[in-house]
């Protein structure tokens, strides 16, 4: 607890987050260019999705992650309304515009990637239906947070709708997943296969750690802003605004 | 315990009396049920197979708009005057008395939505062996609605564009019951078995039962501080 209350002391954390960020941004873009190197150039053709298939190596990790955030949000909102920690209630609210975007971001892939597999650019396949439920609730999230202008109350009330939400992002998920083998009983063309090539897998990884540190650095840049905008009245910002000016 | 016992019957009766005095406010998301469900066929043609296929779904997703549109009552006006704060500072448990006004909720606009269901399903062609399920299905699944929406009314309390905001909170935690709760009409038309949809609809009933009040309750605190 004692050492709690030092790394989440604003101040701390914003030299802290400031020394971590260039050499987090660092590692984010050699995994990127690795992923996408070996996932663009070096991954064989799939026999037979085509060239097409290497969407997968944005559009996977990008549903992973979307869902990989809103369970830090909803976690990091538990800590921040049992413990009252400022700094975890500016994580849980940093983390919703970066999960909104990976999740917009699965949802456009998923559509080009639908194009040539089920020559439309939208199926109510059931991930994609899911993840469309899940932009809303990121949304809905967002809009919360915002129509509420004290920022201590704003990150309490975001916290439980966000615990809400993360008990049924299970119960969306599976019903979803069961009114698509009810409505569609012919499957369409499903990629995922039970056992995938190591040449394609190390890109996928490599691919979806880049995209984890891709989160934890902008995170981590929007929450030192963050810290600014809410410390602006004491010393030590007013003391850090003058050393830069 | 008595104590208890009469705090929560008085609340209930409270709430009641209240709604009841003021009537058009119980009768507003009713008349808005019927009016959505009967502008299907308009937009759509009457041909009763067209009608018959899209029923289930048409009357369960006006009944969510319905119950949604009904949210703001919940709070509001007891916010307004300073009830609700009373209500937080009497001695017995906020969540005890979430439920409680849920419960209210749910007679004024659940039940009778439920009860004039069997009318829409009549104007919509629905084939009589499916009317039961409707019922059924629907008596199940309300309450789901009005015990997540009391999360969404408790958060927005207060807040500028509560009434829009609220939808964008609610509506996507309501998909899984419209799923099951519209599947389980489909499904006796279709002749499948739907034991599993009651199944599930009383889970999700028992789960929203359990651990909605707790986060209605604790929003409500955020919005009264």
């Amino acid at each position: 607890m004692q050492y709690m209350h030092k790394y989440a002391s604003p101040k701390f954390f914003y030299t802290l987050a400031g020394k971590l960020t260039p050499w987090m941004a660092a590692l984010t873009a050699v995994l990127l260019v690795a992923g996408l190197y070996l996932g663009l150039f070096v991954a064989p053709v799939d026999f037979q999705q085509g060239e097409s298939y290497r969407i997968m190596f944005i559009h996977v990790p990008a549903a992973w992650m979307s869902m990989f955030i809103y369970v830090c949000m909803a976690g990091a909102g538990a800590i921040a309304l049992v413990w009252n920690v400022k700094l975890f209630e500016m994580f849980a609210g940093n983390c919703a515009p970066v999960g909104a975007s990976f999740t917009f971001l699965a949802l456009v892939t998923g559509s080009l990637w639908g194009k040539p597999m089920w020559g439309a650019w939208w199926a109510w396949d059931a991930r994609l239906t899911s993840e469309l439920i899940l932009f809303f609730l990121y949304i809905g999230y967002m809009a919360l947070e915002a129509s509420i202008d004290d920022p201590r109350r704003a990150a309490r009330a975001s916290a439980i709708l966000a615990l809400v939400g993360v008990v049924n992002i299970p119960v969306i998920h599976f019903s979803v997943e069961w009114w698509n083998t009810l409505h569609q009983p012919a499957s369409v063309g499903k990629v995922g296969t039970p056992s995938i090539h190591p040449s394609m897998l190390a890109p996928l990884l490599l691919m979806s750690l880049g995209f984890t540190f891709y989160f934890f650095t902008v995170a981590l840049m929007r929450m030192r802003n963050e810290i600014l905008e809410r410390e602006r009245h004491t010393t030590w910002v007013a003391q850090l605004l003058e050393s830069k000016s | 315990m008595p104590n208890f016992l009469k705090a929560i019957g008085c609340l209930l009766r409270r709430d009641l009396t209240v709604a009841l005095r003021r009537s058009t406010d119980v009768l507003t998301p009713l008349v808005f049920f019927i009016i959505v469900v009967s502008l299907f066929p308009l937009g759509l043609g009457p041909e009763p197979s067209v009608l018959r296929t899209i029923a289930p779904g048409v009357i369960w997703v006006a009944a969510l708009l319905a119950t949604m549109l009904s949210l703001n009552r919940l709070f509001a006006n007891d916010h307004a005057d300073g009830t609700l704060e009373q209500m937080a500072l009497s001695p017995h448990p906020l969540t005890v008395l979430v439920l409680t006004k849920v419960a209210a909720h749910w007679m004024l606009t659940g039940l009778p939505l439920v009860l004039i269901s069997p009318l829409l399903a009549v104007q919509m062609n629905l084939p009589e062996s499916a009317m039961g399920t409707l019922v059924l299905s629907l008596l199940l699944g309300t309450p789901v609605l009005s015990l997540l929406g009391a999360v969404g009314a408790a958060l927005t309390l207060g807040l500028r564009g509560g009434g829009v905001l609220v939808s964008l909170l609610v509506l996507p935690l309501y998909t899984p019951v419209l799923i099951f709760g519209a599947g389980a009409v489909a499904g006796v038309i279709a002749g499948i078995d739907i034991e599993a949809h009651f199944s599930l609809l009383a889970a999700f009933l028992a789960l929203a039962l359990t651990l909605a009040p707790w986060a209605a309750a604790a929003a409500l605190r955020v919005s009264l501080d």
